[in-house]
């Protein structure tokens, strides 16, 4: 797993009080892992903070799971 | 009350829940209270040292067995940050209530006979400032979704009715310092006129950060000669009181309908005897010469008792909140008791927990429940040398063996607002 990767499970897991193995890259944020609209606005912020990117809105409306979140923030890395 | 809108309907306590700086529960801190035991020391929520008052009542760390909090005992870790210091301590005091009367709503109509009226003085104070923080630093992006929601007034009645699906009435009072007793009494009212069958009911309050206390200093409110003697702080209608001291916690009562807590076998603690309420159209901080405020609430509250008279109280627990002002309130007590003031006891509790501001109200409430219930009379901490002569027994220093079977208790607001409440013994 990148670094990217742990990076996002670990702050998955801080924000949202589930435990590590739950946060698998499949696992919805809502429908997996218990959060709700308001937590989803924080978690985007939170890797917002983490990793120094933007991440618009219409684009954070797209990030339902633990990989689109990886996805996202590695394309924005690499670009 | 006359007329046919409350049809007779009494209402009685069936659960009580306290968070104070001498414990968290209600037992625990009435024990220690009647000890004689003070919960004020140095801040160490912030730095205080920077500000001219720096002591306080806090409410201890510790495990939950010991009378200390434990926030994961009553707050999920991941929900923690959702909510302002005033919400965890408010939910802790409720849960604590809730649980102590046994009731859980079994169906649907049950679910929307229960409803909620827990209120706070000032609110998510910290959490406004942290946010305020955060966008006066230029992320304004950044401020937290829960940001709103952990600061609003409401949303401990809002937690609580979704933790347990309470459905009825949703509410929340903001009266200042006059918060914890304008809760109780108007939640009695919504089930006298049968709005609901069941209230839970009190106050808040967690305000003692840089912003809060800073507030208060401007105001000249608060005690600021006894930083090195804190448990000396607090000594109301004492000649040397230089103001209050800041506590924190929460006060929740369970109010239920006589028949209805009956009919579930609950125990009862007592019942709401009466309740008053007054404006001083004066100042915005400081009650007029006489106290013609308070005299009318306590007067109002016995208008509604139901017949009871001046004679028929033995307890006053005071809003005595170690200022100027409680002398003001001593003369209006003077003079609503009349003749009847030679036989009556009262004592401020803030001595020994401070200020909780819009909780004082509902943890006061809940200490003259426990002083019918058990007969003792907490005490007036540092009453050394009345700063004036009463024939009104303060209950200086000791808690006193006394049978009690209606007591009154009296909360004050800045804004000029005035509540009493009248609780007595259950009787059939």
């Amino acid at each position: 797993m990148s670094d990217i990767a742990d990076k996002v499970k670990k702050i998955v897991v801080e924000h949202l009080g589930v435990d590590e193995s739950k946060v698998t890259p499949d696992a919805s944020f809502i429908d997996d892992l218990g959060a709700d609209s308001l937590d989803t606005v924080e978690l985007v912020m939170a890797f917002e903070e983490a990793f120094s990117v933007e991440i618009p809105e219409d684009a954070a409306e797209k990030i339902a799971t633990v990989k689109d979140a990886i996805d996202y923030i590695e394309k924005q890395k690499a670009a | 009350m006359s007329g046919t809108a409350t049809n007779g309907r009494r209402v009685v306590v069936t659960g009580i829940g306290v968070v104070s700086p001498l414990a968290v529960g209600a037992e625990l801190t009435w024990k220690r209270l009647i000890e004689g035991q003070s919960g004020i020391g140095r801040i160490t929520h912030f730095d205080p040292s920077e500000l001219p008052a720096q002591v306080a009542g806090q409410v201890p760390d510790g495990p939950t067995a010991e009378g200390g909090l434990t926030l994961s005992d009553w707050v999920p870790v991941k929900d923690q940050k959702k909510m302002d210091r005033f919400i965890h301590l408010g939910l802790a005091a409720a849960i604590q209530a809730v649980e102590d009367s046994g009731w859980t709503p079994e169906d649907e109509d049950d679910r929307c006979a229960t409803g909620v009226m827990i209120g706070s003085g000032i609110g998510g104070l910290q959490t406004i400032y942290d946010g305020s923080l955060t966008v006066s630093s230029g992320k304004a992006r950044r401020l937290s979704p829960f940001f709103i929601p952990s600061a609003l007034i409401n949303l401990i009645s809002g937690h609580l009715s979704i933790r347990y699906g309470f459905k009825g009435p949703n509410h929340a009072v903001v009266t200042a310092c006059a918060t914890g007793v304008h809760a109780i009494g108007d939640a009695s009212r919504l089930i006298q006129y049968g709005d609901a069958d069941v209230m839970v009911a009190g106050g808040a309050e967690a305000a003692i950060c840089s912003l809060g206390i800073a507030g208060f200093c401007s105001a000249r409110a608060l005690s600021t000669g006894s930083n090195d003697d804190p448990t000396k702080a607090s000594r109301p209608w004492d000649k040397d009181r230089d103001g209050f001291i800041m506590g924190e916690g929460a006060g929740v009562v369970v109010l239920e309908e006589l028949e209805h807590a009956r009919r579930r076998g609950a125990k009862i603690y007592g019942e709401i005897g009466g309740y008053g309420m007054s404006g001083d159209a004066y100042h915005i901080t400081a009650p007029a010469e006489g106290h013609n405020g308070a005299f009318r609430a306590m007067k109002a509250a016995l208008r509604n008792s139901g017949g009871l008279t001046t004679a028929d109280i033995d307890y006053v627990n005071a809003h005595g909140t170690s200022t100027m002002a409680d002398d003001l309130e001593l003369d209006a007590v003077e003079r609503f008791f009349g003749d009847d003031a030679k036989r009556l006891a009262m004592s401020s509790t803030k001595s020994a927990i401070g200020h909780l501001l819009g909780a004082a109200g509902a943890v006061e409430a809940i200490f003259c429940l426990q002083a019918i219930r058990d007969g003792i009379v907490p005490p007036t901490l540092n009453l050394d040398n009345p700063a004036r002569d009463s024939v009104i027994d303060r209950v200086a220093h000791v808690a006193q063996q006394r049978k009690i079977d209606v007591a009154l208790s009296n909360s004050f607001g800045f804004g000029g607002t005035n509540a009493s409440i009248i609780l007595k013994r259950f009787k059939d």
